[in-house]
């Protein structure tokens, strides 16, 4: 699975989930905590220097560390 | 805890940061420790308590999962557990039930009786959130009880219905098909509304961005410890040490005369004297010092801090620090959540140690142990530093702090670089803000200050006790003379202060008491605080140590420190 993902979104922006790529165990955790497929998932900021993303799903504030949140594509 | 077979087995199981704990103390009235951050609960505790028909049972609160498939090892715990209890009470975050409902169906089809508590049922207003829950029964075909856990609303409906819940008889979905079953009830039984944001929660966006949030980070550690410092300091000028001074010096003074100032046992009980007076830090009796260390030092320090830490922790502050410090702590070789263990080990690094199953393998549980122990004081230790070596000037004990924290990331950046492996990605959920409730605030501080009470101060006693009878027996002399070449050749100490180093593997705080006496020069003083605090864990510690990590990584740690403290030892010798 290719194309834009969370870490390409600006900041306070709002995407439709697409899928996660890479490993099942991942998206198995995502899952778990709210990002899957059809989902609508706010960016609300990025650390520096790659730090990780904090986005929020349904009521849910999330912190996602940077290469995890390169394996979430959004739909464009 | 013994369970009788005749006890029903009660397990409270939901995802992180529901309020588990909340009910758990509510059900049992057990004292158990609340916060707001995912993570709190890691070992499972049990407590008691009566079902409808005066049936004892015993309840056990389980860490919280997301799920029961894809476990990591800390959920393994949780997991394990599930198909062991009689009764199972399903905690949720009504503000979140999607997500939370996933777990409810998959504990469904384990056919254990069940109940869903709804809890934090008091947010789902001000939220926007209106749950059916009459319609949610119908459709989850379980009964659902709302629950507020701090305020213990519901309570009460919840312990009814777990008298006459029965076994369910669900069938097994697959993953998708739970998913589609999860939106489906959510559809039919929640409505959204649009609500106004609060002041906590603009504050709350604030506090995750980048640079407002590094800006809020550091006024936060400013002033938390401004704030313990200022409480810590007044509690002991203002009512410790007047308490002492003035009430029970006189007593002490005429036991002293009593026992005619002088012999063995006056020598245990009171101490020296010291130009005919007691010295509550430098006589070193079992009712002097024994009593006005634990008390009078420390006492003060560990209830400032633990006040501090529980308004963050209650805040729900500590995981966006987390979040704050990820990038740095990579560099460490751990992630933003390592933070959580360190700062719970500021106040003492028992608790730290234990949360030191937060971090999911084994790399990063050594490389945190390690800077743990090295390079994070426990409050005893620190108000000890703080008094003793406070008096020769503020800059010394800044020198200590200084090289410890130095000592923090040398160590960080050589682990990780030496160590096989990587640290994992960090995923974790930023629990909303919540205003700390006084009363949760000083239940909890309340617990923290006995269990050090009960847990500091007879082995502080024991220390003194142990340096009186070694004194006596000229057992430190020996010892003394066998330590010679490294205290005095690469540290520049006097080697009576072995017997320090003897005393800080029982209590540091002890330890670090015994080199008033001694007539250190400044710099002795600085290079002997800084050594006692790297070269070994404590007796606690040490014990919890090898629970955690097991003998071998253990030992692996303690080699590292006693290599660590003769090396900065010997480095601080030389360029101070």
């Amino acid at each position: 699975m290719s194309g834009k993902c969370l870490t390409d979104m600006k900041k306070g922006e709002t995407a439709v989930v697409k899928g996660v790529a890479g490993e099942v165990g991942t998206a198995r955790r995502l899952e778990s905590m709210g990002i899957r497929p059809g989902k609508k998932i706010t960016k609300l900021g990025a650390h520096l220097w790659r730090g990780p993303i904090t986005v929020s799903v349904d009521k849910t504030k999330l912190a996602i560390g940077y290469a995890m949140a390169k394996k979430v594509i959004i739909e464009e | 805890m013994n369970v009788k077979p005749s006890e029903k087995k009660i397990l409270l199981i939901g995802n992180p940061n529901v309020g588990k704990s909340a009910i758990f103390s509510r059900l049992t009235g057990a004292k158990v420790t609340i916060s707001n951050y995912p993570g709190t609960t890691v070992g499972f505790t049990q407590g008691f308590m009566k079902l409808r028909k005066k049936d004892p049972a015993v309840v056990m609160d389980v860490p919280g999962v997301y799920n029961l498939t894809v476990a990591s090892k800390a959920d393994e715990v949780a997991v394990e557990m599930v198909s062991k209890g009689d009764l199972i009470v399903n905690v949720l975050d009504s503000t979140n039930l999607e997500r939370n409902l996933f777990l409810t169906l998959e504990l469904r089809e384990k056919n254990i009786p069940m109940v869903v508590v709804l809890n934090m049922w008091d947010e789902t207003r001000h939220k926007g959130v209106e749950i059916d829950v009459e319609k949610l029964e119908k459709e989850l075909g379980l009964p659902v009880v709302p629950t507020c856990g701090l305020t213990g609303v519901g309570i009460k409906d919840l312990v009814e219905s777990l008298g006459d819940v029965k076994e369910g008889k669900f069938d097994v979905l697959d993953r998708d098909r739970k998913w589609e079953e999860v939106g489906r009830i959510v559809e039919s039984t929640q409505k959204l509304h649009h609500h106004h944001h609060t002041l906590l929660e603009r504050f709350e966006d604030l506090s995750i961005r980048p640079k407002t949030g590094l800006f809020i980070a550091a006024l936060v550690l400013y002033l938390s410890f401004s704030v313990v410092r200022f409480v810590g300091e007044n509690l002991i000028r203002y009512i410790f040490e007047p308490l002492f001074q003035d009430f029970w010096y006189p007593i002490m003074m005429k036991l002293s005369a009593l026992m005619g100032s002088g012999g063995i046992l006056h020598d245990i009980l009171v101490g020296r004297l010291i130009n005919g007076d007691i010295d509550f830090v430098q006589s070193f009796g079992l009712l002097t010092t024994g009593l006005f260390v634990p008390v009078a030092a420390v006492l003060p320090y560990i209830f400032s801090f633990y006040l501090v830490l529980g308004i963050l922790e209650d805040l729900g502050y500590l995981p966006r620090l987390a979040t704050q410090v990820d990038n740095l702590m990579h560099r460490l070789g751990l992630h933003g959540y390592a933070i959580v263990p360190m700062i719970l080990g500021l106040g003492c690094t028992v608790p730290g140690a234990m949360a030191l199953r937060l971090l999911e393998n084994r790399r990063e549980k050594f490389i945190a142990a390690t800077l743990m122990a090295i390079t994070v004081p426990c409050m005893a230790q620190t108000a000890m530093i703080v008094g003793l070596v406070g008096e020769r000037g503020g800059g010394y004990v800044a020198i200590i702090f200084g090289t410890l924290f130095i000592l923090m990331i040398v160590k960080g950046l050589i682990l990780n670089r030496t160590m096989k492996g990587n640290s994992p990605e960090i995923l974790w959920e930023i629990p909303p803000y919540r205003m700390p409730q006084i009363i949760a605030v000083f239940k909890k501080l309340w617990m923290r200050v006995a269990e050090f009470t009960k847990e500091a101060i007879p082995y502080v006693l024991l220390g003194v006790f142990l340096v009186n009878i070694l004194y006596m027996f000229k057992f430190f002399d020996l010892l003394a003379r066998v330590f010679a070449p490294v205290l005095s050749g690469l540290w520049g100490l006097p080697k009576d202060t072995i017997s320090a180093l003897l005393v800080g593997f029982l209590r540091k705080d002890v330890a670090i008491g015994m080199l008033g006496p001694m007539n250190l020069a400044t710099k002795q003083l600085v290079i002997a605080s800084t050594v006692l605090a790297i070269y070994f864990p404590c007796m606690a510690t040490f014990v919890v140590l090898v629970r955690e990590l097991g003998g071998k990584d253990t030992m692996k740690i303690v080699g590292i420190m006693l290599m660590t403290a003769l090396i900065v030892g010997t480095i601080m010798n030389i360029v101070l």
